[in-house]
């Protein structure tokens, strides 16, 4: 867009890229923003009928679907409370950090191919980076608050969130190695075809690495059974006692989009991404390279394919607050110091061994159907350095996988 | 010098020690189950005291109990135990009778304990639900509602109230049951009793709600009857203690005939345990964790006393009987009752000197006793377990300050 409009439009690039950059973050924004709220709605609902009630009724129609607004336009309208002894500027800053955060790392997150912010040859290393930096958000309002309450909740996040993220990028480069790309993108389309292709089936050491993701995941998002930043019922509300109206609504829509994050990263890292269980593109003959018509529809669909993993991955944190009571600190920090670290270690160098001895998997040779890897498909703009067979040449299925997927042709990045 | 103060290991002791926080927890905080305040002295999470102060309910019940006659006081007991409404009723009634000498029918006998038992099951679902909620989890809280819910639909159904009943009174009750009541309440309890496995799979045996439960709050069978502590935190600490079997003749006279085991653990088994979920390994006679279980095994055993009371109640025939006068006057004497609520042993004591208004009315709580053992069971632990253990405890605070 920006070419367009430094070509035709005759802009100067500055302003070019500033109005490209400016809608590019009004789209993300909005589409995280809207998700939050469609997410707040069904954990709303979720939690309703799981404790047998009916959850929001009335508000805009049928099923309260509006609710979530509602209570937007609530804490809008609130008074801004900051307490005598807050620390004024760290106060107001804090929230926005944490927002910032947990939605800048949205840039480099692939919906499907080539539907992505901005494609990152780092994009995994981005994402983890970014959404980590959530944790100083936190921090700064439990310590700027003036509340004990409030830094017992930032020193509790602290701790379990700088812990959580060493298992959590174990797992993460798992997938990374089988790649042999850091790129989301690469890591996502690797996984095309039928749903053996995706990671999780890749072999047993990347299925139990996932359900560590999952759970590391869970706790660096900090959800129920790892919300120990905000548990209610010992630190009244944890990091955010203090605040109130829209700078709590910040660290809200914060917590859903990161959660959103942490699902989506799992599905393109292990679930397939964008990819279907069933090739369906692929079986019809169609394809999502760049370009055509028939593409984009096919690439809209893998996005509705990644949405709906991503947000099966959030119901299921739902799921799991409504029925799991909370771990206490030393009991969170054992979990992840005592079981999580080691196993992702052991999974990681598992993977690798498998990854050495049978490089295609544990279902080599049930093969890709008619998906081809194209040329110049694979090769990012950070300079991918993936060995790509041309179209036409492709040998039977087993021995491209060799080609490719074999970790010793694949030294990137 | 220089050099001295350097060596000085207490110097550098200071140096990297960490401060000492005092938390005030309540009285306005989620899980200090009403007004309570805890003073906790932590060192980060590491609680190394606390302190708890009482008094922000207080109402001055029993100096209002002066002033009234024992029936016009009835309504006062129902906001001390706001969760046991009618066993606190029961409770003072009872007194009053032990002071007056005064014999119920066997109808309003029977009809008593139906209603308490009741009583207990729905105080007993809130400390079950409530308990829940400490630990955080929220829905099995809900579900304990929803099955109070229909418990209070009876009692609404008996005297029209749902929370403050005045329905057990001096001489039997207020009226006799509504027709067609007891099938309700047969219907209510064939519904309840195959749920109760659900509420054991959402917490007795969750293995994060026995993590954070067991060996935590170690009540030793000694502690807990130093410290005078009754009810689920006695029997959970292993002591065969239940009034309802121990108390006085007034009182047990009420479940003559009525087969029921008190609910504590012998030789590691509790009574017809088979039915239940097995104590976990981690389980300590005496923690939070029993003192749970046996709130939920004697849920089982009051359904069992409720079906009892119902057949008998029914084979009852004849009138309930009028409850005494409003102004019936009391004879010069004392007299003092506890009797088993769902929290302990609640004590009533009440002075006549001839007149319709006792010359004094005083209540012994069973909640005061179980907080009293609170800064023992917290010393040395985290933070997340004190909402644990005061949970454990099933504190309301109507009744410790009335």
């Amino acid at each position: 867009m920006a070419d367009f409009l430094i070509h035709t439009g005759g802009l100067p690039d500055w302003i070019a890229w500033a109005i490209t950059a400016s809608l590019a973050a009004f789209f993300i924004l909005n589409v995280i923003a809207g998700g939050a709220l469609a997410f707040i709605w069904a954990e709303r609902k979720i939690a309703a009928r799981i404790q047998d009630r009916l959850g929001p009724t009335r508000t805009g129609g049928k099923f309260g679907w509006l609710q979530s607004l509602a209570d937007g336009i609530k804490l809008l309208t609130k008074e801004d409370l900051m307490p005598d002894g807050a620390d004024g500027l760290l106060f107001r800053l804090a929230p926005y950090v944490s927002f910032c955060a947990s939605f800048a790392a949205f840039i480099a997150l692939p919906f499907a191919f080539d539907f992505v912010g901005q494609r990152l040859n780092v994009g995994v290393f981005f994402v983890i980076a970014v959404l980590g930096l959530e944790v100083f958000g936190v921090i700064l309002a439990g310590y700027a608050s003036a509340s004990k309450w409030s830094l017992f909740g930032a020193m509790r996040e602290a701790a379990q969130v700088v812990s959580y993220e060493v298992p959590l990028g174990m797992c993460v480069v798992v997938p990374v190695m089988l790649a042999g790309s850091m790129d989301l993108v690469t890591i996502g389309e690797k996984q095309a075809g039928w749903f053996f292709q995706w990671y999780l089936f890749h072999d047993p050491f990347t299925f139990i690495t996932f359900w560590i993701y999952v759970t590391c995941a869970v706790a660096s998002v900090n959800r129920a059974p790892f919300d120990l930043a905000e548990a209610e019922s010992e630190l009244v509300a944890g990091f955010h006692t203090e605040y109130s109206g829209l700078r709590w609504s910040f660290f809200f829509m914060a917590e859903y989009g990161s959660m959103f994050l942490v699902s989506a990263l799992a599905a393109i890292l292990f679930l397939g991404g964008w990819n279907g269980p069933v090739p369906v593109a692929s079986l019809l003959g169609l394809s999502d390279g760049s370009g055509d018509t028939t593409g984009y529809f096919v690439r809209l669909a893998g996005c509705a394919n990644l949405m709906t993993k991503a947000t099966l991955g959030v119901l299921i944190m739902m799921w799991v607050r409504w029925t799991l009571p909370r771990l206490r600190i030393d009991q969170v920090m054992t979990t992840c110091l005592k079981y999580c670290t080691p196993i992702a270690a052991v999974m990681f160098v598992g993977a690798m061994l498998w990854t050495l001895a049978l490089p295609g998997g544990f279902f080599r040779g049930l093969g890709r159907p008619a998906g081809e890897i194209r040329e110049g498909w694979l090769l990012g703009p950070g300079g991918m350095s993936l060995q790509v067979q041309k179209n036409g040449e492709a040998p039977p299925s087993s021995s491209r996988f060799e080609q490719s997927e074999s970790p010793v042709s694949q030294v990137g990045l | 010098m220089a050099q001295m103060v350097d060596d000085d290991p207490r110097i550098i002791e200071f140096d990297v020690r960490t401060d000492e926080m005092l938390v005030n927890m309540g009285p306005q905080h989620p899980s200090t189950h009403g007004v309570l305040r805890l003073v906790l002295r932590t060192d980060g999470e590491i609680v190394s005291q606390v302190e708890s102060h009482i008094g922000y309910l207080h109402r001055c019940a029993e100096k209002i109990g002066e002033n009234l006659t024992p029936r016009q006081w009835i309504p006062y007991t129902d906001r001390m135990d706001y969760l046991a409404a009618m066993n606190m009723n029961l409770g003072w009634s009872l007194t009053v009778e032990k002071l007056m000498r005064y014999q119920v029918s066997e109808k309003a006998r029977h009809l008593r304990v139906l209603i308490a038992e009741l009583g207990r099951l729905a105080s007993h679902l809130v400390g079950m639900g409530a308990y829940g909620l400490d630990l955080g989890t929220f829905s099995p809280f809900l579900y304990a509602f929803r099955e109070r819910e229909k418990i209070l639909d009876l009692f609404e159904e008996t005297c029209g109230a749902r929370l403050t009943y005045s329905y057990l009174t001096v001489g039997g009750a207020t009226a006799d049951l509504p027709p067609g009541w007891l099938e309700k309440c047969e219907a209510f309890l064939d519904q309840f009793t195959p749920l109760i496995a659900e509420y054991h799979s959402l917490l007795t045996t969750n293995a994060i709600f026995v993590k954070r439960t067991a060996a935590i709050g170690i009540l030793s069978e000694a502690l807990a009857i130093d410290y005078g502590c009754s009810g689920p935190v006695l029997r959970g600490s292993g002591v065969d203690q239940d009034l309802r079997r121990d108390g006085e003749s007034i009182y047990t006279s009420m479940y003559d005939g009525y087969a029921f085991e008190v609910v504590v653990q012998k030789n590691g088994h509790y009574p017809r345990d088979h039915a239940y979920p097995p104590v976990p390994r981690e389980a300590v006679v005496g923690d939070s964790w029993h003192r749970f279980y046996v709130r939920m095994l004697e849920v089982v055993q009051s359904v069992d006393l409720i079906r009892q009371a119902m057949d008998r109640y029914s084979a009852c025939r004849g009138p309930l009987g009028e409850p005494l006068k409003i102004n019936e006057k009391l004879p010069v004497g004392d007299a003092y009752l506890e009797t088993e609520c769902p929290r302990g042993q609640m004590g009533f004591y009440l002075v006549g000197d001839g007149t319709p208004i006792p010359w004094r009315a005083r209540a012994r709580s069973s909640s005061f006793s179980n907080l009293s053992v609170l800064h023992e069971l917290c010393r040395g632990c985290l933070i997340a377990d004190v909402p644990a253990i005061v949970g454990s405890l099933d504190i309301v605070m109507g009744e410790i300050d009335r």
